[in-house]
């Protein structure tokens, strides 16, 4: 290799490892990204509305208008990312084209394609995609996503389909790893995911990319919860700019990312914080309104 | 027995971990001030460096690990922009090797790339990913340039300390890493 290779996998998955053991935060102006990156965000997401709002404005999500993800790419150095729609190939594009260093193909947004989602590998820019279970998960890596979140619900506050999905996924790679090799193909039947992703997990001992939780992380005991349950990282969403106190929740939350196992610091950055969002319980949404099942 | 520290605020430290193991060292990872009395090198891994600076600060780690002048270090990335006296735009957070660096100098993340890269004292090419890399600006004449990719300065080696603008970590080539291995053996003969 005597050239540079851009678009690589490794070029790709290594940007996705380089944000481990951090958050990601949701934002909609350059204000609120250095709030964010100021608090030690490791990455922030441009969008044009916050997951919460989103379900209150009903109406179609689509890609965030390119003026704010250009005001948050000049207004902090730590990588931005952004969304597009659930197989829409010209949003994907778009983005890819304007340099934004991470693509997210998301559930959040209202989904362009119900049957096929992105060719991932036509992209050099890397790409992250929601996952419920393994076979989901492998189906995106399959594509060619460099970083995997487990969906959540977004938007709720409330999180109890993040840790649903987590344990899910965490369940499901062990049994995998304990199975042997003869039973894979008819776990990939199983599961409908590619034989040769299952067979990666199986000699890597854990997924091929970072796995970060998502969808209702609202305060640093959260995070840390999803931490503790596996996750590489996390994405939090509306928990951040919802709440009384942004700047000192978006510290809090850092924090409680890293020391997640030290109960003691987590007690004591969790006190005096302000009220957190004010969160949905799921079993009360109507199934049209879930985000999660979108996509497959 | 040689330990080796891997700073473990946030970024690749499990990578790093398993390279070091893979060549017989101890390791540990680093969160906390005492640790820094346990280990006889300190790798300072890849991650976002603006998040790193923020948790050194708070956890009392900047002061401590400025002040030291014994513990051999390597950065690999965001590492080498903390092991830096000088960094474009921005202030200088370790101050350990005279160069002025500056981030994302190969562009954004669509610009990242691999390539197969000579550097001083290893005898094969080694694998070198770079991620969103900073690049060294400009040395003093003390420092020792390990390597370049197009005439940008993406490897150095001053006194007790090494950086790169790559990710060694992330390939399965473990010279980089033994580079470092020997050099804190060296130091701690010298210690003795």
């Amino acid at each position: 290799m005597e050239k540079r290779q851009v678009g690589t996998d490794k070029v790709k998955r290594g940007m996705a490892e380089m944000q481990k053991g951090g958050v990601i935060m949701d934002v909609i102006n350059a204000e609120q990204a250095k709030i964010a990156e100021a608090a030690g965000a490791v990455a922030v997401m441009a969008l044009e509305r916050v997951p919460s709002d989103i379900r209150k404005m009903g109406g179609v999500a689509r890609m965030a208008d390119p003026t704010i993800i250009e005001d948050v790419m000049g207004a902090v150095s730590v990588p931005v990312m952004a969304k597009c729609r659930i197989g829409h190939i010209a949003e994907a594009r778009v983005l890819e084209s304007m340099g934004v260093d991470f693509i997210d193909e998301s559930e959040v947004l209202t989904p362009a394609d119900e049957e096929f989602h992105l060719y991932k590998r036509d992209y050099n820019a890397p790409f992250v995609c929601g996952a419920r279970d393994l076979g989901e998960a492998s189906r995106r890596i399959g594509e060619g996503a460099a970083m995997i979140r487990t969906k959540g619900e977004p938007g709720t506050g409330n999180i109890v389909e993040a840790v649903r999905h987590m344990r899910t996924v965490q369940a499901q790679v062990k049994r995998l790893l304990s199975m042997s090799v003869d039973e894979v193909m008819t776990e990939a039947r199983d599961l409908g995911a590619p034989f040769e992703v299952l067979m990666q997990i199986r000699e890597a001992g854990r997924l091929p990319v970072v796995n970060f939780a998502a969808g209702g992380i609202a305060t640093p005991a959260d995070a840390a919860l999803m931490m503790h349950l596996g996750a590489d990282g996390v994405f939090v969403g509306s928990g951040i700019f919802k709440a009384e106190n942004p700047e000192k929740f978006a510290r809090a939350i850092v924090e409680a990312t890293t020391y997640h196992d030290d109960y003691e610091r987590i007690a004591h950055l969790s006190k005096g914080l302000g009220e957190a969002m004010k969160g949905l319980d799921v079993r009360t949404l109507k199934p049209e309104e879930l985000m999660a099942p979108r996509g497959w | 027995m040689t330990t080796i520290g891997v700073l473990g605020m946030q970024g690749a430290i499990r990578e790093h971990v398993h390279m070091l193991e893979a060549l017989g060292a101890d390791t540990l990872v680093v969160r906390s001030v005492d640790d820094l009395n346990r280990i006889d090198g300190l790798v300072l891994p890849g991650g976002e460096s603006t998040a790193m600076r923020r948790l050194l600060d708070r956890y009392e780690l900047l002061e401590p690990l400025r002040e030291n002048t014994e513990l051999p270090m390597f950065g690999t990335c965001a590492g080498l922009i903390l092991l830096a006296t000088e960094v474009e735009g921005y202030n200088a957070h370790l101050r350990k090797i005279p160069m002025t660096v500056k981030r994302n100098a190969f562009g954004r993340q669509v610009d990242s790339f691999e390539v197969d890269l000579a550097v001083k004292g290893i005898d094969d090419a080694v694998e070198a990913v770079f991620i969103r890399a900073p690049q060294v600006a400009s040395v003093e004449a003390n420092v020792d340039v390990l390597a370049e990719v197009e005439e940008a300065i993406v490897a150095v080696r001053y006194d007790k300390y090494m950086a790169c603008s790559f990710h060694p970590e992330l390939t399965d080539d473990l010279s980089m890493h033994r580079y470092f291995l020997d050099m804190v053996e060296a130091t701690k003969r010298q210690l003795a």
